[in-house]
């Protein structure tokens, strides 16, 4: 950061507009340590996106309105201007075309990054994600493996209905030979989206649309164009001692916000951000159970044979005399997705929701 | 030299003896022949009926199409004898496309097919004895055991399967010339599909935009007239399937005619280049049923079977052109497919000896970048894995 504000001097001479480059460099040098800089999902895709296809010509972008529209929420703003036609391609409606012109682009050994507009158009591709996709490296027995990635907006938005408010993290991530990536902050939609371009396997990448717009703090070394997430590592965002909260995407927020509200009752929540839904960090799960005896798991999607269901059963395999009382699964209700605003908020997790499993685990009254 | 001025008949004289060892004649030399059968074509040119070939040329049709159909009733057998499990997809009948694609085009131009893929497999210069191991779920099989009957691959000369899913090698196809176009290549794809596959919705999607995007895809309908026990006119409206491309130029080629493959294939590699995307609809036939658990006879008849073997097997061609035009003898053709028999019956033995795959391959190639990820047995506290 000085090593910035000392190169400005040096370009500039010292002629007064540079001494007032300078000393503004100073200014917002020093702001930039004391204060943390903050970046919304949003950007952090974009520049992960940017940085990758800068840094390697076979990654490209393929999308509806990818392109021209700036994409449809804006995630690849810029990019068409930036690398023109020739990296950034706008598809027609026609999702198991694209995706299987995608798969059949990584065969060949390029790297495409196919946008759905939304995951729930992803089923109209489904079969070239398993079959074409997951599989293929298995198959071929190594020789045809396909360095995909798959991304967009997944899981419930605000009042979009049945059709556009299901979660696909449970059906993607039960298929071997996929991975399966969920951010939550801008430093795990970073870290996450470079290590998928990176990654020579197929990457489903479920993002979500309420979180595009947050802003998070963001480190230097994130800020970095060489910072990448491991995948298939969770992170520990609180520590805490009596119970673990496990979740990814969207419901991070509120875990977190349920452990400001158990901790004013007494209860240290651990909140853990899974980041990787497969593969699945049982290690840090179970680490984690076997410190606090408890656990919650907590997921947007239909709660039968969810993420969560995974997550208790690993627990309850491997860690079962370390538990305290009967795991906890939060989920979406058990119905397709309704559109009046009360209704939609009972279908989905509340953070009252989570603070009352949490407690249950802990043998408290409400 | 006036040996090039020598008519095909007066060499006859000059042909040292053949011997076992001989297996191909090498005599270059062009030779045209004219296609038995027109070709059709929809918004383009159709390409001449005159075909330059060469006397070694026609003898590798006959030589690679015998070792194909002797491959695939070898395969008959193992099938019945349960030493093959789960789908078998038998081509014979339809070699001509095989053969007369790969004379038309290099081991840099792709090609994706079917699940019915052997003999695509060995045209891409695929070993017998890989097929076989594979076939039979052998270590030494192409995909190491892994894959079967419809997923065998070869990379390394743009083989890129063998998928089992009816039509999805469509779009797959297309973006093989999608990275062809992008890597700025001046190869093309070809992606192959049945006359059942012809219907498919994502034909249609990835044919609109290899024709936005002008890309190098040959879209090659293999119609045996049966998707299954479908026949073409009972599941297709229109089974006009080289004009369904509509604003996509096609042909309708004789597909049991090796050199009018090889014409169709080259002219559509050169449109390619320069148009963009054109279908080939080739007019073949297989003997076999769908697959091994299909007689083929419930829906269709013996007579029509023996019909197109007696007038139109492609093998038999192909001996007719090399004995009119005196490029082998009756006695010649015989040895030569008494060799390739004994090539086949070899592999075939090779293959039963291969060892199957160890117990640890169940978890190889999950991932490229394992990064140290478990996986589990049916009984996961019993097999329990982590990826290297």
């Amino acid at each position: 950061m000085w090593g910035i504000v000392r190169q400005r001097a040096v370009d500039g001479g010292f002629s007064a507009s540079s001494l007032r480059r300078t000393r503004s460099a100073l200014v917002s040098a020093r702001s930039y340590a004391a204060g943390s800089k903050e970046m919304t999902v949003r950007d952090a895709l974009n520049s992960a996106i940017d940085e990758e296809m800068s840094a390697d010509p076979k990654v490209f972008v393929m999308g509806e309105e990818v392109g021209q529209y700036q994409g449809a929420y804006k995630i690849t703003k810029g990019l068409l201007e930036k690398y023109g036609p020739e990296r950034v391609y706008d598809t027609p409606i026609t999702e198991a075309g694209f995706t299987g012109i995608g798969v059949g682009a990584a065969y060949a050994g390029l790297k495409p990054v196919v946008e759905f507009m939304t995951f729930n158009f992803s089923m109209q591709a489904i079969d070239h994600i398993i079959n074409s996709a997951a599989k293929s490296n298995y198959m071929s027995a190594g020789q045809i493996n396909v360095p995909i990635v798959f991304r967009g907006p997944n899981g419930a938005a605000a009042g979009v209905g049945a059709q556009h408010s299901q979660c696909y993290a449970a059906w993607y991530a039960s298929v071997p030979g996929l991975k399966v990536l969920a951010p939550y902050s801008a430093e795990d939609a970073r870290g996450l989206l470079k290590a998928a371009i990176r990654d020579p396997d197929p990457v489903v990448f479920l993002e979500n649309e309420l979180l595009y717009g947050e802003s998070f703090p963001i480190s230097e070394e994130a800020l970095d164009s060489s910072f990448c997430l491991p995948i298939g590592k969770a992170k520990i965002e609180r520590e805490g001692k009596d119970v673990t909260i496990i979740t990814f995407s969207k419901m991070v927020g509120f875990a977190l916000k349920a452990a400001e509200k158990l901790a004013e009752e007494g209860i240290s929540a651990e909140v853990i951000n899974l980041r990787s839904i497969r593969p699945l960090d049982r290690a840090t799960i179970n680490a984690s159970v076997r410190k606090t005896s408890r656990l919650v798991t907590v997921e947007e999607g239909f709660p039968q044979h969810g993420v969560c269901a995974e997550i208790c059963a690993s627990v309850v395999e491997e860690s079962f005399s370390y538990l305290d009382a009967p795991v906890e699964r939060i989920a979406g209700a058990d119905v397709p997705m309704p559109y009046a605003a009360n209704l939609e908020r009972l279908a989905l997790p509340q953070v009252e929701d989570i603070v009352r499993a949490a407690k249950r685990a802990c043998f408290r009254s409400k | 030299m006036a040996l090039s001025r020598l008519s095909l008949r007066s060499n006859r004289f000059l042909k040292p003896t053949p011997t076992l060892l001989r297996h191909v004649s090498t005599d270059t030399t062009p030779i045209t022949i004219e296609t038995a059968v027109p070709f059709e074509s929809h918004l383009c040119d159709a390409p001449s009926r005159s075909v330059t070939t060469s006397s070694s040329e026609i003898l590798t049709f006959f030589r690679d199409m015998a070792r194909m159909r002797r491959m695939e009733i070898a395969a008959d057998s193992l099938y019945k004898s349960k030493l093959i499990r789960g789908f078998c997809h038998l081509y014979d009948g339809q070699e001509a496309l095989a053969v007369g694609m790969e004379a038309a085009i290099t081991r840099k131009d792709a090609i994706i097919t079917s699940y019915r893929d052997h003999c695509t497999f060995l045209g891409r210069g695929g070993e017998l004895v890989d097929a076989f191991s594979e076939l039979m779920g052998r270590k030494r099989g192409c995909s190491n055991g892994k894959g079967g009957s419809m997923h065998f691959y070869k990379k390394d000369a743009c083989f890129y399967g063998g998928h089992g899913i009816v039509g999805a090698q469509i779009p797959l196809g297309c973006g093989l010339a999608f990275a062809q176009k992008y890597n700025k290549e001046e190869f093309v794809t070809f992606t192959l599909y049945g006359d059942g596959a012809a219907n498919q919705g994502q034909l249609f999607e990835a044919l609109n935009i290899a024709a936005l995007w002008d890309l190098p895809a040959i879209l090659v309908c293999e119609n045996n007239h049966y998707g299954m026990g479908t026949a073409t006119w009972r599941s297709a409206k229109s089974p006009a399937y080289f004009k369904r491309g509509d604003y996509v130029p096609g042909l309708k080629v004789d597909g049991m005619d090796a050199l009018a493959v090889k014409q169709a294939c080259k002219f559509a590699k050169e449109h390619a280049l320069k148009n963009g995307p054109i279908i080939l609809e080739m007019d073949t036939y297989r003997y076999h049923g769908h697959s091994m658990s299909d007689p083929g006879s419930t829906y269709r008849t013996r007579d029509e079977v023996s019909g197109v073997r007696q007038v139109r097997d492609p093998i038999e061609r192909v001996r007719k052109l090399l004995l009119t035009h005196d490029i082998a003898t009756e006695k010649e053709l015989k040895d030569m497919e008494k060799e390739v028999r004994k090539e086949v019956d070899d592999a075939v033995a090779q293959a039963k000896e291969s060892p199957v795959p160890e117990p640890s391959e169940l978890f190889t190639n999950m991932y490229v970048k394992d990064c140290g990820v478990e996986s589990f047995g049916a009984d996961r506290k019993e097999l329990k894995v982590t990826l290297p």
